[in-house]
């Protein structure tokens, strides 16, 4: 990105400066300066354009990780006000709805599970449908399927998937309410038949991982993490019925826009006024996409634990968190003092609530809500906690992974696949996969820097660091 | 029809450009760049056939809806295509595609999310058409 253009707001935060015939919201890239240097003019294209939709309310910002996407920029944060003609967009949320990482930590310290590594390896990916056209056990029924878009990890958990201890540490207690069924298509539902409790492809993974370094034992502490821990992380969506909602409202919605007056820098933005019919739809659609997506992970935890078993009897698995990227959320933030009700567009970025956050479990009130930052399969994830600061810088948002800083066209040039995971088993990472072409796509090269996202996201203001994971075991679709 | 499909960078998704002697030998194209992401089309075998119909005035949501239409089919049926067949009629879009189902322990690529709106466009050229946009992967 050209920083030419940009004007420094303080060490981690830059806006552009308007024109005098720009007529726009603020905009606010979080971040460092290499960080933002790296980062492609898109980014800058795409965030400037959510500043000119309507109702929105404070600046239209990027998190540290921050990419070019479509529509908006993966890592954009926007917040709207329906009372002021705010929208509700299915280019601000994207194809794969509250696509999120789950987070368990275990009883297990690095010694007791090192050498089960390679079984574990192996039962994991027999066990986890990982990969495009891979199906699941689970056959709903379509009365059975409404269920779960109703009732998200909370039916799973009716269906004896996981533990009703669960719910606590997941997002919206794992039940996104105002979820309208029929507000999904048949298509959207049909191609969930066979794709409940499955990882999918491309940037999507299940990995073993060990605690190697503590930044903020206190918060640690709350979140039962210690240094040498074995914890997993499942990082995945709401499959084909999200894709295809993001399918089919990214037309129905940017058809309407027209219709409904709104003038779209880009047709990408497709959106409908909140408080329009086709924009309650859309919202309908998406809540019920949202609960498809934690009823996923939660099936897909309870399968983790029963290999964890097979493999490890002693072994016990409870979450940590589970936090979702993309989304909207209607949430209670203070603007000028004042409290507002606001849906907060989060596309590629997480919910960060600070410390004393009533929807936090009481366990990590004081700490603030854990954030999981993913990295590449060949570096390392971070746990992160909310901080108080990140409400009024942004809403309380932060960093949701590395972000990539290559493209896959030219990551499949430099790596091979199989050379690749070679690499890796010779760092004590054990790599399985069905797609080679998926593996070189996912190189660590193609990634930022993770260690500098979130040392930029901690000093940004929005989270801090808590701890370091790095990846013993990866499943990748 | 002749295969004429290439991908350019896109830095989290990818992006596709496909072209054609008439518009929708162009959409057929685009369709076997959008599968090539997933499956290699020289292993795939074309022994099933699935119909695809969709009525859709804007060329470029068109091209959109055709993806995206072809890459539900394929979830629904358990199948990966790699041969396409269109014919438009005013708004009417009619078509087909041939596949097969994923074969256990073949080598898979990368699952297609959606085609997107970014990029997305529809023009004619000297030889014929050229279509493109970005998937999401």
């Amino acid at each position: 990105m050209d920083m030419s253009q940009l004007k420094q707001l303080d060490p981690y935060c830059y806006t552009v400066p308007k024109r005098p015939d720009e007529e726009r919201a603020e905009v606010r890239l979080y971040g460092s300066r290499p960080l933002l240097e790296t980062m492609d003019e898109m980014v800058l294209t795409q965030i400037t354009n959510v500043a000119r939709l309507p109702g929105l309310v404070g600046p239209a910002m990027t998190m540290p990780d921050a990419h070019w996407g479509y529509g908006f920029p993966i890592g954009g944060v926007a917040a709207f006000d329906p009372d002021e003609g705010g929208i509700i967009s299915a280019g601000g949320v994207g194809f794969d709805i509250s696509c999120g990482i789950r987070c368990l930590r275990t009883n297990l310290d690095l010694p007791d599970a090192v050498e089960a590594f390679p079984r574990l390896a192996d039962e994991l990916f027999a066990t986890i449908p990982a990969g495009v056209g891979e199906e699941g056990n689970l056959r709903l029924s379509p009365h059975e399927l409404d269920q779960v878009l109703l009732g998200g990890a909370e039916w799973a958990v009716k269906q004896g998937f996981g533990a009703e201890a669960d719910l606590a540490f997941i997002e919206e207690h794992g039940k996104m309410r105002g979820a309208v069924p029929g507000n999904v298509s048949d298509l959207a539902k049909k191609r969930q038949r066979g794709e409940m409790g499955t990882l999918g492809s491309g940037n999507h993974y299940l990995e073993v991982q060990v605690v190697e370094k503590i930044y903020d034992p206190k918060a640690a502490q709350a979140f039962g993490l210690h240094e040498g821990q074995i914890v997993v992380s499942i990082h995945c969506g709401s499959r084909g019925l999200g894709h295809q909602i993001g399918t089919d409202y990214l037309v129905s919605l940017a058809k309407a826009a027209s219709r409904l007056g709104l003038t779209l820098p880009d047709r990408e933005l497709a959106c409908a006024p909140l408080k329009s019919p086709e924009g309650q739809e859309y919202l309908g659609a998406m809540n019920a996409a949202i609960n498809v997506a934690l009823a996923n992970r939660q099936i897909l935890t309870h399968l983790t634990r029963g290999v964890f078993a097979r493999v490890i009897p002693e072994a016990r698995l409870s979450t940590l968190y589970d936090v979702s990227h993309n989304t909207c959320k209607l949430e209670e933030h203070v603007v000028a003092g004042r409290k507002r009700h606001l849906y907060v567009h989060r596309k590629g970025a997480t919910r960060a609530f600070g410390p004393g956050h009533l929807a936090l479990p009481l366990d990590y009130r004081a700490a603030g809500q854990p954030v999981i930052i993913g990295g590449s399969m060949g570096t390392g994830s971070y746990v992160l906690a909310g901080m108080a600061e990140g409400e009024q810088r942004a809403w309380s948002s932060a960093s949701h992974g590395a972000g990539r800083a290559m493209s896959r066209k030219q990551a499949l040039k430099r790596w091979r696949g199989r050379e690749l995971i070679d690499e890796l088993r010779g760092q004590g990472i054990l790599i399985r996969t069905k797609s080679m072409r998926g593996a070189a796509e996912e190189a660590p090269g193609a990634y930022k820097d993770v260690d500098e996202v979130a040392e930029a996201t901690e000093r940004a203001g929005l989270a801090r660091r808590v701890a370091f994971l790095r990846p013993k075991v990866c499943i990748k679709g | 029809m002749s295969i004429d499909y290439r991908y350019f960078d896109h830095e989290a998704d990818i992006g596709i450009e496909a072209e054609g002697r008439t518009l929708e030998a162009a959409f057929a194209n685009a369709a076997l760049a959008t599968f090539a992401i997933m499956a290699e089309p020289a292993t795939v075998i074309p022994e099933r056939r699935v119909e695809v119909a969709f009525e859709e005035a804007d060329a470029e949501l068109a091209l959109v809806t055709w993806l995206n239409r072809l890459l539900a089919l394929a979830r629904l049926h358990g199948v990966v295509f790699n041969a396409f067949e269109l014919r438009r009629e005013g708004d009417r879009w009619e078509g087909a595609a041939w596949g097969m189902p994923w074969r256990p322990g073949a080598d898979r690529g990368t699952e297609v999310k959606g085609a997107t709106l970014t990029m997305l466009k529809v023009e004619q050229t000297a030889k014929g058409w050229r279509v493109r946009c970005i998937v999401d992967v």
